[in-house]
């Protein structure tokens, strides 16, 4: 049992000791293993006050009246702020539609929406003093679903839009619509001998990232503010607090602290602006800690979704056509929901050779939970959907599934229903051959001697349900597409600065970026970028903070590649400075100086042959080289909000998985035995890291295959299950052997050939579980996670 | 909130009886988790943990006598032999740090029909040790459940002990939660065969507003085990015995629907449950048992 599984094809190596491609260990793995890592929920300040929120209790409401007397007189409490004290005509923030309330103002969207704020001397105080606030709410019917949002009569949950998809979405309750039409699907339909469709569902997963949302923000002495908090952008973050505030950016001064976690969870803002209100209000630091049920409140979800597709194919296997509609369910906020709209329907065709489609994809304003961001970002839904239909279309054809998969896989050349070309690798076909190519575990694997059972290794578990009775194999594969960075057009820079000098007779690097690390290994790669290109063994990671320029946001698997490409960028802007001071002192002592190609390695600049000209220490002296550069990858265009034509993406990234489950077929339980998968990289940075990623990436997958969800009653629009009682994450036990297979095709377009890791082998490994729970049970599962219900039809 | 810090057990029995809404807490697994989710705020907390002696046990001729703050982990490595359904029980308690904190006195003072100790108990057969500054009575286990987190003891009243049967025949414990380990039951079986007095003794949870004992099923199977002369032949049972077993115990459910599952999953499930736990308690009967549950 357990997790195993090394790269076994990393190929590309460096010169230089903890340079990129060596698996150097992460600075702070031992700390957070061992509970010494501060994180930001540790954060201290002497003559600190806590804040705490008052959160809607329904889902759709008129605020008739506020009280806040009762807690304002509360002994300890210093402040008390609602929508009535908000100090800046500036009300509303968001990631791309300001349409989100600091604190709600008339009317509450959604179950536990922020509606009034505490300061107190003690958090038990200030939650106390929160409990007296009393709020009179006049509730509304709730929009739930698409029928409900687009019904004639139905409420608009957002009335008088004036933002920039408002023009163009059939219904004011869609916050965006992308269509895609490229051949003629109808036409193509008509040569396919097989057409199969289907309608999917996929449920609210949550990103439950373990360091809950948490920050501290201290009021400076220039009237601004000092906020120190765990965010994945912190620039991001910046651009929507300072209005809010009625501050200039340059007065609100932002710093990482201990980030547990992220997945897209953290790309929206939760308690940052509160904070700052309440600090500045008091005069005080404020502290807000969001306790386990109040994170389940205080982040967006990964989109649930309602998926119909139809594909079509030749007797001889090739694809004719697909149809799709994808319904993402973008809960009472617009958050990511545009960009996720952009997303699932550019990926919707999968990783496949279709040259006749008809695709649609849009966001609800609904009731629910507000969802956004999370890791795959509206490719996973697409993903699940769609290798549905390619089991079934095999099965329809008689083919083997993997077989038919390679036949229509896309490579590199292959043109996207986008009108975009595949210009870099696009291994689909070799990574299906690699996981099916892996040796099987064995039968009964729960068999230990004496023909006794492990229940570890059963389904169920150490609940002992079962010895092996009802207990059937199954196997199920799958692939993905996911685009790396972000698109449509977005400029998608990043800074870095890096600062070479020479300390206690050393020469030593400083990175300085406000690159959020969020457990992605940022750190790690930005050491060794800076030790490959200065030939440094000593590198400074300078704290994350806005004192440097934007890195953009730690998402969409491109920090490596953007932000890293920035640490590269200016690492190569700062020796080609280091090799003219060279130049000038020493040009005169040796010919290479003025032809050869110069490198840094070890200290010293070399010729490209390995002579050594100067040793950097004499060549820096007391000087330093410190440069500050933005880096961008190529530039995107926008999808064309009719025909979905544009070169919307950077880069492609490719996972594929097979799944192998035991399913107490009489007790709808199941237990995943194994998920291989095999990824392409382009080049592996911290193979550690990369490996890590792949199995993370992984297991999340698996936990919305068989227990994630976030369970939203229809009627009340309430979530039921906010506690991690009820939305249960895989456990150790859960987690099966994940043999990873590493691929190294190099993009010629991205730093050292390097392709976004962090997200292609979430979108896979759903659909393959699934496919191995039908392979074993024979039915049909349209909806993930599946249940115990599903699977025994009680 | 008060927080009383009883240095002995009649300290505890004074505290309680002056202070008769103190919540006792031990190890804490259970009263914690409700104080931080706010979902309780005692007046007082009546904390045992000096009380030594909670935590220590008896094997005598017939009973055990369980201290009411056993750990779950000392369950599982010390009482295999004379207490297996507990024992089994025990190991599907959350996480092992919960296993080392928390004991059966808990589960049976918070009395949730999702306790992972009670259908242990109710198979094996125990009594609970109450005790008040007015004296000492034990509670049968099948009079101790009286409604949802609800049970017998008065509010004066501690729980001490538990006496649970020694185990005269193979005993088993099954629960389906929708997760591999450290999950709540959706619902639970447990069964303890009798062999000294030829009957067979079940216990439910998580399928009915309190744990429960499916007394049809027990005395279907009781009587059909005599009928057919199968302890003495220890012959394998007929499918059709087991089947009916399995029918009659999710018979005895009353299930609800909620987050965690349908009712009609649980009755299912709890029958599916039935016939396997019978039938690996029967093969261990005629001396064939074949499952292990792994390290913990």
């Amino acid at each position: 049992m357990g997790v195993t599984g090394n790269p076994t094809s990393i190929n590309q190596g460096t010169r230089t000791k903890g340079g990129i491609g060596e698996s150097t260990l992460r600075p702070d793995g031992i700390l957070k293993v061992t509970g010494e890592f501060a994180y930001s929920s540790d954060m201290w300040h002497e003559d600190m006050l806590w804040g705490h929120t008052l959160r809607s209790t329904v889902a759709h409401a008129e605020i008739v009246s506020i009280d806040t007397s009762e807690a304002l007189a509360t002994s300890g409490v210093y402040a008390v702020l609602t929508y009535d004290d908000l100090p800046s005509t500036v009300k509303n923030y968001g990631l791309e539609i300001q349409d989100t309330p600091v604190l709600a103002h008339g009317k509450v969207r959604h179950h536990g929406e922020p509606v009034a704020l505490v300061a107190a001397d003690h958090p038990e105080t200030a939650r106390r003093a929160a409990a007296k606030i009393r709020i009179d709410y006049r509730e509304l019917p709730v929009i739930t679903d698409e029928a409900s949002a687009t019904a004639p009569d139905a409420i608009l949950v957002h009335e008088g839009r004036d933002d920039h998809h408002a023009g163009h979405v059939p219904h004011p309750n869609i916050v965006h619509r992308q269509p895609i039409v490229r051949g003629d699907a109808d036409a193509a339909a008509a040569r396919a001998d097989v057409v199969v469709s289907g309608e999917y569902v996929f449920g609210m997963q949550d990103q439950a990232f373990l360091g809950p949302e948490s920050g501290l923000a201290v009021p400076a002495e220039d009237g601004g503010v000092d906020l120190y908090v765990a965010t994945q952008w912190l620039h991001s973050d910046l651009r929507q607090i300072a209005p809010v505030l009625g501050l200039p950016e340059d007065k609100v001064r932002m710093t990482l602290s201990g980030v547990g976690g992220a997945f897209g969870g953290r790309e929206d803002l939760s308690m940052q602006i509160h904070a700052c209100l309440l600090a500045l209000r008091t005069g005080k630091p404020v502290k807000i800690v969001y306790n386990r049920f109040e994170s389940f409140f205080g982040h967006v979800h990964r989109h649930p979704a309602k998926l119909w597709y139809e594909h079509g194919a030749t007797r001889d296997g090739k694809l004719t056509h697909m149809k799709c509609r994808i319904v993402l369910d973008g809960g009472a906020y617009a958050s990511a929901s545009p960009a996720v709209v952009g997303n699932a329907s550019s990926l919707s065709v999968g990783p496949y050779v279709i040259d006749d489609v008809d695709i649609e994809a849009v966001a609800l304003y609904t009731n629910n939970p507000p969802c956004g961001a999370m890791r795959g970002f509206g490719a996973v839904q697409a993903c699940f959907a769609y290798e549905a239909q390619m089991d079934r279309l095999a099965a329809e054809l008689g083919m083997d599934p993997v077989e038919f998969r390679q036949l229509n896989a896309m490579e590199q050349g292959t043109l996207l229903p986008t009108g975009q070309v595949v210009d870099s690798p696009a291994p689909v076909a070799e990574l299906l051959r690699r996981v099916k190519a892996r040796p099987l575990p064995p039968e009964r694997q729960w068999e230990v001697a004496g023909e006794q059972a492990d229940v570890r290794a059963l389904p169920g578990g150490l609940s002992n349900t079962t010895h092996g009775e009802g207990v059937v194999r199954g196997i199920g594969y799958a692939v993905g597409l996911k685009n790396v960075g972000f698109s449509e057009g977005f400029d998608d820079y990043s800074t870095a600065r890096v600062r070479m000098e020479v300390i206690a007779g050393e020469p030593v690097a400083t990175v300085h970026t406000a690159m959020a690390e969020v457990g992605q290994g940022g750190v790690t790669v930005h050491a060794q970028i800076a030790r490959t290109e200065l030939g440094v063994a000593q590198v400074t990671i300078h704290p994350a903070d806005t004192r440097v320029g934007s890195a953009g946001s730690t998402s969409a698997s491109r920090q490596t590649y953007v932000t890293g490409g920035a640490v590269k960028h200016s690492c190569e802007a700062v020796r080609e400075k280091v090799l003219e001071m060279g130049r000038r002192k020493f040009g005169t002592y040796h010919p290479a100086w003025a032809t050869a190609e110069l490198l840094l390695e070890g200290g010293k600049v070399v010729t490209d042959g390995g002579e050594v000209l100067a040793d950097l220490v004499d060549v820096l002296e007391d000087e330093a080289v410190d440069i500050e550069l933005e880096w961008r990858h190529r530039p995107t265009e926008a999808f064309d909000l009719r025909t979905g034509q544009g070169n919307g993406h950077v880069q492609y990234s490719f996972a594929a998985h097979r799944a192998v489950v035991e399913v107490d077929t009489e007790l709808g339980l199941v237990k995943v035995i194994e998920l291989a998968c095999a990824q392409d990289v382009g080049k592996a940075l911290n193979p550690l890291s990369v490996v890590g990623q792949i199995q993370g990436g992984t297991i999340q997958g698996m936990g919305i295959a068989v227990m994630e969800e976030i369970v939203v009653d229809p009627r009340t629009a309430k979530v039921r299950n906010p506690s991690f009682t009820d939305y249960l994450l895989p456990t150790i036990l859960d987690t099966p052997t994940i043999p990873v297979d590493v691929l190294e095709l190099a993009d010629e377009h991205a730093p050292y050939g390097l392709r976004g890791v962090g997200e292609a082998p979430t979108l896979s490994s759903t659909p393959a579980v699934l496919a191995a729970i039908r392979n074993a049970t024979g039915l049909e599962l349209n909806r993930t996670p599946v249940r115990p219900e599903h699977l025994t039809g009680t | 909130m008060d927080f009383l810090r009883p240095a002995s057990w009649e300290e505890a029995l004074a505290a309680k009886a002056e202070h008769p809404t103190a919540v006792p807490i031990a190890g804490g697994t259970d009263v914690m988790v409700e104080i931080n989710f706010d979902h309780r705020r005692p007046e007082y907390l009546l904390d045992l943990n000096r009380i030594g002696e909670l935590s220590e046990w008896e094997v005598g001729q017939e009973n055990v006598r369980l201290g009411a703050s056993v750990p779950y982990s000392r369950i599982m490595e010390h009482l295999r032999t004379e207490l297996p359904g507990l024992a089994l029980a025990s190991h599907t308690v959350a996480s092992p740090q919960i296993r080392n904190r928390g004991g059966v006195g808990g589960n049976l003072g918070t009395a949730s029909p999702a306790g992972d100790a009670h259908p242990a108990l109710l198979a094996a057969g125990a009594e609970v040790e109450a005790e008040s500054v007015r004296g000492t009575r034990m509670i049968p286990i099948d009079a101790f459940y009286t409604g949802v987190k609800r049970n017998a003891l008065a509010p004066d009243e501690l729980i001490r002990a538990v006496h649970i049967k020694k185990a005269d025949g193979p005993q088993q414990f099954s629960k389906v939660g929708t997760r591999n380990a450290m999950v709540i039951a959706v619902c639970a079986f447990g069964l303890a065969l009798h062999p000294g007095t030829r009957t067979v003794r079940t216990g439910i949870g998580s399928a009915a507003p309190t744990p429960v004992r499916a007394r049809e099923a027990e005395e279907f199977l009781s009587a059909a085990l005599e009928e057919g002369g199968f302890w003495d032949s220890r012959a394998i049972i007929t499918p059709s015995v087991a089947k009916q077993f399995a029918a009659l115990a999710a018979g005895a459910c009353n299930p609800i629907d909620d987050v965690r599952g349908t009712a009609s999953y649980r009755r299912h499930a709890v029958g599916i449950m039935a016939r396997r736990t019978l039938g690996w308690t029967w093969e261990s009967y005629r001396g064939n048992g074949r499952s292990t549950e792994g390290a913990a």
